[in-house]
């Protein structure tokens, strides 16, 4: 899609407004819709938006496949360090009101830090999943090339 | 019966059994797939269907003294999703490699090809 | 949503069932708006419509756009679909109708997360409350599942392009 000039110029001026959107859902999920899930989805578009304008490899020097798959171990990590956390203050496992100093802040904070744990897996899984398909046979290149 | 009634699960059930046919009576793996996705999204329709309450509003908490849907259903039907398109993404990968062991996504094919060998 | 299916199970042309699937999600995420649901709404239309889509024409572009007319009998199919809907649609002559606020789902543990979650979580969003803290192993859970199915997308798709990079700065 290289010679594709005003999807170039578009999606150039989409992607940051994308990622924006994403950090919006994924840190104002606790008052509006919205949430890890939604968030790590909408984030990993604006990487696969990217991709399938300027190509496999720009994208993939963007963001190379270690930083992908760190990011998948991190999340779940995080989430489950939340609860490894809790259990260390005192509380039971995922039991986030021993995290700050009364139980209805302990349960927010940890509520944020999850949901950036599930936000980062479900980005990085969806990134490296349409990596690999896009990586293989290089078809999707060759077509909009 | 005031409409809609149990008009709603109706729907659902052909929905779902229109993906069960699909599954069942087409050889290509990528309209199995399909299939697939359509009968998980009958049954997100389902339970989304069962947690609404009349006159209900979306459950964010607001001023004064709505009546908010059961959020208990959007909860697991958020998790089911994201892990539905994970699961389909495995699917697809499989079938992937499929394609490149046979050279084709018919199962009738696969199956011929492993009675000739 | 009905058409959509229909066509869906018509149509040959894989490209274009993948299409009306990503628009099916669509509809579906209307839907899921019009029963409260917004916060599923949303993940529907992005992860449905959005990356399934996406992904689907991914292995489109690797194997084939065009279905072989079906060689198999549907008659078999045909009845065992007929015959289970029959049967869930007489399962559903028992349900609650809907909306109706008296229906048992609403009577269990849902009233305790609508009066009580914002006292103790301070968090407006009830889904989010309830995904993240009530329900935190089930989450922890579904989390675990995308990391595995993510690894093993990579694992079944990924060339074994490092052993191969390595053997090059070998040789080099």
């Amino acid at each position: 899609m290289s010679h594709h000039l005003v999807i170039r110029v578009i999606a150039k001026l989409l992607i940051p407004f994308i990622l924006l959107f994403g950090l919006y859902v994924q840190f104002h999920g606790d008052f509006g819709p919205g949430g890890g899930f939604q968030a790590g989805v909408i984030f990993a578009v604006a990487f696969v938006l990217y991709a399938l304008v300027y190509g496999l490899d720009n994208a993939r020097r963007i963001i190379p496949d270690r930083y992908i798959r760190a990011g998948i171990a991190l999340g779940v990590l995080i989430f489950a360090g939340t609860g490894v956390v809790a259990m260390f203050l005192g509380g039971n496992y995922l039991d986030y009101s021993v995290l700050a100093h009364d139980p209805p802040h302990g349960q927010h904070l940890g509520i944020f830090v999850v949901e950036f744990g599930v936000g980062l897996t479900v980005a990085s899984v969806m990134v490296a999943i349409f990596f690999a398909f896009a990586g293989r046979g290089h078809k999707i290149d060759e077509k909009e090339g | 019966m005031e409409w809609p009634g149990l008009f709603n699960y109706w729907i659902v059930i052909f929905l779902m059994m229109a993906g069960l046919y699909v599954v069942m009576a087409r050889a290509n793996l990528i309209k199995k797939m399909v299939g697939l996705s359509i009968f998980q999204a009958s049954v997100f329709i389902f339970y989304l269907t069962m947690g609404k309450v009349a006159g209900g509003t979306a459950p964010i908490v607001i001023p004064g003294n709505p009546v908010y849907s059961n959020p208990l259903p959007h909860v697991l039907i958020l998790t089911a999703i994201v892990v539905g398109v994970a699961t389909l993404a495995m699917g697809l990968a499989i079938i992937v490699r499929i394609n490149e062991a046979y050279g084709t996504i018919e199962e009738d094919e696969i199956d011929q090809q492993e009675h000739d060998s | 949503m009905v058409l959509t299916v229909l066509l869906i199970i018509r149509l040959h042309n894989l490209f274009a069932v993948v299409m009306l699937s990503g628009i099916y999600s669509l509809l579906a995420a209307t839907f899921f708006v019009v029963v409260d649901g917004v916060d599923v709404a949303f993940t529907e239309a992005a992860v449905g419509a959005g990356i399934s889509t996406v992904l689907m024409l991914g292995a489109l572009s690797v194997t084939t756009q065009r279905e072989k007319a079906a060689a198999k009998s549907t008659l078999v199919p045909l009845a065992v679909v007929v015959v289970t809907g029959a049967a869930l649609v007489y399962g559903t002559l028992d349900m609650p109708n809907y909306g109706d606020p008296e229906a048992p789902i609403h009577k269990h543990v849902a009233p305790r997360y609508i009066e009580d979650s914002l006292k103790e979580t301070s968090v407006p969003n009830m889904v989010t409350a309830v995904l993240a803290s009530y329900r935190g192993y089930d989450t922890l859970g579904e989390v675990t599942v995308i990391f595995t199915a993510g690894i093993g997308v990579i694992l079944l798709l990924v060339r074994v392009g490092g052993r191969r990079r390595r053997e090059d700065e070998d040789a080099a």
